[in-house]
């Protein structure tokens, strides 16, 4: 089996990984667990948390051309560490990879690149902020003016970041519960930002602009062994609110969810277990596989009930682990774009 | 009602003994060589392989640091965050193995390392902490690190993560950097980023396979060339067996037997034969492929630097193909007989001699398809090119000499039988020839056999002597040595010419010149050039424009490769076209050369300095250690001319020891060949002596003309070989080595070697005779005289 995947397994849910190898990820041996009431510190814990297992800075933008085109573009990077104690140079424990795409409404790129901590090829510092790997970069002189780039073999972008919100909190004040057994990360996000930039694509370079979110998770025990896999929406809608929701698909066929209204103010409400629901409209045909890009979203509590819709169905990251992840529209009580991710299937 | 068929013809066997033996070791000895052979090659291919999963050779560009710069983990970093995806490779010796370390995390996915199967031994990710091995290598490796063998890694090497290396060969350097096919957009020039490193192209790499190729085609063409021998005694012993049992086919036919149920039986009776020689020979394969993969794998290591495995491995792809072709074989030599069976009235009287009067419309058809055969040949070289075409040429022509070789003995004892004074030699060539048919297939091995052995010999020793001649001219200093920095370089030179001894500096540098990889040298020209080298074409004073920068010399390969002869133009760099002043034969050598001056090679490349020279001197134990005291040159990297040459010459014996084997080989599978034909065809003959006999010739004097007989045979098919054999080695020489290596060499004849072999081929067949000429000898009377009493 490739390395990468191998190191990669840490990520997903345990009963697919438990068919490779047993043991990974269901213990958190020596590593941190989050803990309810935690104070946060930034600009500290903008920068990474290496005694804690898995860790990311994911950045999802929905985008539109000078003649209104769509456009969606991803940036994340991951954190594993194989232990809690830090080494330098080559025998660092810190894995790091990151993940690129642009999406259009015909094509979706993609890319990952893979790094060890320790030799500085990757890494993040808080502040000045500077997540990177290789010549991908997310910084700026702080959390809040960033710029951004990523390039694969055929495609690349350039865009600058402003953020107009305040950072937002997810569970009990950035406490995530991930499932009823009680797993949890820390989790929070900057939805306010603005973006605009410059997109390199085989076509030609286009001019863009939109609105992007970034999520903040870190945590040694994401996920339950029962968990078959998430399905993960941030929208932003056309009032100005934004949601973000996901529910963890369970082997028993049951689901646990989660989710949060963010007022335009940056106000926050949280849902527990079963109040947002996700169902499946419609699957399509991804790399031979059945995907649902077409959702049901409601949360009665806000008198929300839409219909989200992939722009690309083909929004498929074909990478060491693959899963879906793209654009989508909202419409249906409210109306909105914003970006699902979906894995395990 | 099979069952019991299949026994009855069995039994032939069984009364047989000697046809059997015969049978099923013509079958043997053909699956044999061909089998070894091909274990031989499987096993070379196989540790290629394993050589180009492991490291990647030959399939990512790479970056390696210019001449004394090295590369730092600082240096990966700043390609890395300047958009090059590189891998770092960190490679060295520990304890004869050579240790490989490597980054699975940017490592491209087609290498071994980062698609190893770690979880079924450890159950965790810890591939970092483990070296991935063979088993061949695994005893040698140190204790206290864990090992996961993997027979994909190449002989002698291990590969671990780059940080478990580095630790175990006490390094922190990166040795170089493989570069990803696919890069990224907006990518920063690498001279820009680290100035101090090089990217090396693929093209700029010499691929280990290709280089070996010809190597292997040479082995495989052996063991066709033993095959072809082999089928010889399993055609001939088929066809006596058959010949033989059709008393009993026509009993069998007339007790109900249809013809449908004898071909099936007697097909099942000879796939159970030839499975049972094929496996003998395939076990004899297996020996004979251990005995020669040792110097087989010498030979690579020192003519292409390739490392195989010198552990023979019982794979089923060479088994199989020697089972297949044993049966393939057994099928041709079978499928005529089978034919004559569907054709075999049941009333019609046996023929015991049918088989051996073939008549001379036979031969005539043979010599017939023996020109066809050649012209074909010959068309084959002209219209394809490439080593192949040169093999069909090669083989073609055995096989005409073989085919016409019956055609030209019953013409030559036709005109000896006329010429004969005494009635008794009369009709001692009349039954030599009437013997002919029984014996030619036999005859015809002998004569592949000693020609391959005369053309062969011819090409190794012309080989020999062009090589030690062009040893002579290019190793005309008395020392060699190698330097490994500047420092080291600027000062033995001026050691040297204070002290005014002649020195001969050479720079040189892998360049891809014409699309072809080469070596680029910048020598300064001496007298020692002027004086010793040879060359195979030239202007006037090639040496004088060389020296003014206005012309380059290149070696023969490149001029072949490149069709670029004295006179044209080659061009070099950007800025440098030359004319070719002169091409030098360069034997020994598998790659492309360009000389050019001094100056012109550093304004080609300012940064390199002479790292290899070679000096003149009166004395050079003195010198050496002067050298080695006085400015710290390491003992290994300076060498005296004579140990040079004798380890030249020793890569050169080696390379031919091998093709020797084959060649004695394949002479012993001929004689016994000739011993089986004779001894089958010995009972038969004692109806034809009996008559001779009751005139009054002694058994011994008929056992002795029998010997006599065999020996002339024999005789006649060594002159024959001599030409076929000589024609081998021009095609060789001028077809064989110029598409397999790119030189021609030229043809030196030896014909003392030629009388030894033929000696050897007379006295083959002499002992080969011997014995069934004793078993005439000791042949009852009362047998001889029992031909007169029986009815046939």
């Amino acid at each position: 089996m490739n390395v990468k995947v191998l190191i990669l397994l840490v990520f997903l849910p345990h009963n697919l990984l438990a068919q490779s190898f047993s043991g990974l990820g269901s213990t958190a041996e020596g590593f941190a667990d989050p803990a309810p009431n935690t104070i946060f510190n930034f600009p500290l814990d903008h920068g990474p948390h290496n005694t804690y297992r898995v860790e990311w800075w994911y950045l999802t933008a929905n985008l539109s051309g000078e003649d209104q085109t769509p456009y969606g573009i991803q940036w994340t990077l991951f954190r594993t560490a194989r232990s809690p104690n830090e080494k330098n140079g080559w025998l660092s424990n810190q894995i790091w990879f990151a993940h690129a795409a642009i999406t259009t409404p015909n094509e979706h790129f993609t890319t990952e690149r893979f790094a060890r901590g320790g030799i500085g090829q990757a890494g993040v510092t808080a502040e000045p902020f500077e997540a990177w790997i290789d010549e991908w970069k997310l910084s700026g002189k702080n959390f809040d003016e960033l710029s951004l780039n990523a390039a694969g073999p055929n495609f690349a972008y350039n865009m600058s970041l402003e953020a107009e919100g305040p950072l937002v909190f997810h569970g009990d004040k950035g406490y995530s519960v991930k499932s009823s057994e009680g797993q949890a990360s820390y989790y929070y996000s900057q939805p306010f930002f603005k973006i605009k930039g410059n997109l390199s694509l085989p076509e030609g370079d286009i001019n863009v602009e939109g609105n992007a979110w970034l999520d903040r998770e870190w945590s040694s025990q994401p996920l339950s062994e029962n968990q078959l896999g998430w399905d993960w929406f941030s929208l932003s809608l056309e009032n100005g609110a934004k949601l973000m929701g996901f529910q963890l698909r369970q082997t028993d066929g049951l689901n646990f969810s989660s989710s949060s209204w963010i007022e335009p103010d940056g106000s926050l409400t949280s849902y527990g277990n079963s109040e947002f629901v996700a169902e499946p409209i419609k699957e399509s045909n991804v790399y031979d596989k059945k995907i649902p890009t077409e959702w049901r979203l409601k949360l009665e509590d806000k008198n929300l009930d839409v219909t989200v819709k992939a722009l690309n169905p083909n929004s498929w990251m074909n990478l060491s682990i693959p899963y879906w992840e793209g654009p989508v529209y909202v419409s249906g009580s409210h109306t909105g774009r914003g970006y699902l991710e979906m894995t395990g299937y | 009602m099979i069952a019991s068929c299949l026994l009855a013809l069995l039994s032939y066997w069984h009364k047989n003994p000697l046809q059997i033996f015969a049978y099923l070791s013509g079958v043997a000895l053909a699956t044999a060589l061909w089998s070894g052979v091909q274990a031989i090659n499987l096993e070379a291919k196989v540790s290629y392989k394993a050589a180009a999963e492991t490291l990647g050779e030959g399939q990512y560009d790479i970056i390696q640091p210019k001449q004394d710069r090295t590369i730092s983990t600082a240096d990966y970093v700043s390609l890395r965050k300047s958009g090059w995806l590189v891998s770092p490779v960190v490679d060295g010796y520990l304890h004869n193995i050579r240790l490989v370390g490597m980054d699975p995390l940017t490592l491209p996915s087609s290498f071994l390392f980062a698609n190893a199967n770690i979880t079924n031994s450890i159950g965790e990710t810890n591939i970092f902490e483990i070296l991935l091995t063979n088993e061949s290598t695994v005893k040698n490796l140190i204790k206290n690190v864990k090992v996961i063998v993997d027979q994909n890694v190449a002989p002698g090497m291990a590969v671990g993560d780059i940080s478990l290396v580095q630790r175990l060969l006490k390094k922190d350097k990166i040795t170089y950097l493989i570069v990803d096919p696919e890069q990224p957009l907006g990518q920063k020039e690498l001279e820009i980023v680290t100035p101090h490193l090089t990217l090396k192209n693929i093209q700029q790499m010499t691929d280990i396979s290709k280089l070996t190729d010809s190597f292997h085609l040479n082995l495989s063409a052996f063991g066709l060339l033993s095959f072809a021998v082999g089928l010889f005694i399993v055609h001939s012993t088929i066809g006596l067996a058959f010949e033989q049992r059709r008393a009993i086919m026509r009993s069998m036919r007339s007790m109900g037997v249809s013809i449908r149920t004898l071909i099936i039986i007697v097909t099942i009776e000879m796939i159970i034969l030839a499975i049972i020689g094929a496996i003998i020979g395939i076990v004899l394969g297996y020996l004979i492929a251990g005995f020669l993969l040792p110097d087989v794998a010498a030979t690579l290591k020192g003519l292409y630097g390739a490392n195989i495995s010198g552990n023979l491995q019982l794979r089923p792809d060479w088994w199989l193909s020697g089972l297949i072709i044993a049966l393939l074989g057994t099928a041709l030599a079978m499928s005529s007989q089978i034919w004559q069976i569907t054709k075999l009235p049941i009333l019609a009287s046996a023929k015991p001699r049918a088989w051996m009067l073939v008549s001379t419309s036979h031969f005539t058809l043979q010599m017939k398809s023996a020109i066809l055969l050649l012209t074909l040949g010959g068309i084959c070289t002209i219209l394809f090119e490439g080593l192949i075409a040169g093999f069909a040429l090669l083989g073609a022509l055995l096989i005409a000499a073989a085919a016409s070789l019956p055609a030209l003995l019953a013409w030559s004892l036709g005109k000896l039988q006329k010429s004969a004074r005494t009635p008794l030699w009369g009709w001692f060539w009349a039954d030599t020839r009437q013997q002919l048919p029984g014996l030619s297939l036999a005859l015809m091995a002998l004569l592949l056999a000693v020609s391959a052995n005369i053309g062969v010999s011819t090409m190794v020793s012309s080989f020999r002597l062009t090589f030690i001649s062009f040893l002579d001219q290019r190793l005309a200093p008395e020392l060699f040595l190698q330097v490994s920095n500047r420092d080291q370089s600027i000062e033995l030179n001026t050691f040297l010419s204070e002290r005014g001894i002649e020195v001969l500096p050479l720079m040189s540098k892998e360049a891809v010149i014409s699309k072809q990889p080469v070596e680029l040298f910048g020598i300064k020209v001496g007298n020692t050039y002027r004086e010793n080298w040879r060359f195979l074409d030239a202007i006037e004073n090639p040496w004088d424009t060389l020296q003014d920068g206005s012309a380059t010399i290149v070696n023969e390969q490149f001029a072949r490769r490149t069709n670029l002869w004295v006179g044209d133009q080659v061009n070099i760099a950007s800025k440098l076209t030359l004319p070719i002043a002169a091409i030098v034969g360069d034997y020994g050598n598998p790659k492309g050369q360009v000389i050019i001056n001094e100056e012109l090679f550093r304004n080609l490349y300012p940064q390199s300095y002479p790292a290899r020279f070679g000096i003149r001197t009166n004395n050079p134990v003195k010198l050496q250690s002067e050298i080695i005291n006085q400015i710290g040159i390491d003992n290994n990297s300076i060498i005296d001319q004579k140990s040079l040459k004798a380890f030249s010459l020793e890569i050169f014996e080696r390379t031919f020891l091998v093709t020797s084997a084959l060649n004695i080989l394949t002479l012993g599978v001929a004689s016994f060949a000739i011993l089986m034909s004779l001894l089958t065809l010995a009972d038969r003959r004692i109806p034809q002596l009996s008559p001779v006999w009751a005139l009054g010739l002694t058994r011994s004097q008929i056992g002795k003309l029998e010997l006599l007989r065999a020996v002339l045979l024999a005789l006649f098919v060594v002159v024959f070989s001599i030409p076929t054999g000589l024609v081998l080695a021009w095609v060789l020489l001028n077809v064989i080595n110029v598409k397999a290596f790119g030189w021609q060499l030229p043809m030196f004849f030896f014909p003392l070697e030629y009388l030894k072999l033929g000696f050897y081929a007379l006295f083959a067949s002499f002992l080969a005779a011997t014995w069934p000429s004793l078993k005439l000898i000791r042949t009852p009377p009362s047998d001889l005289l029992k031909v007169f009493a029986s009815e046939r």
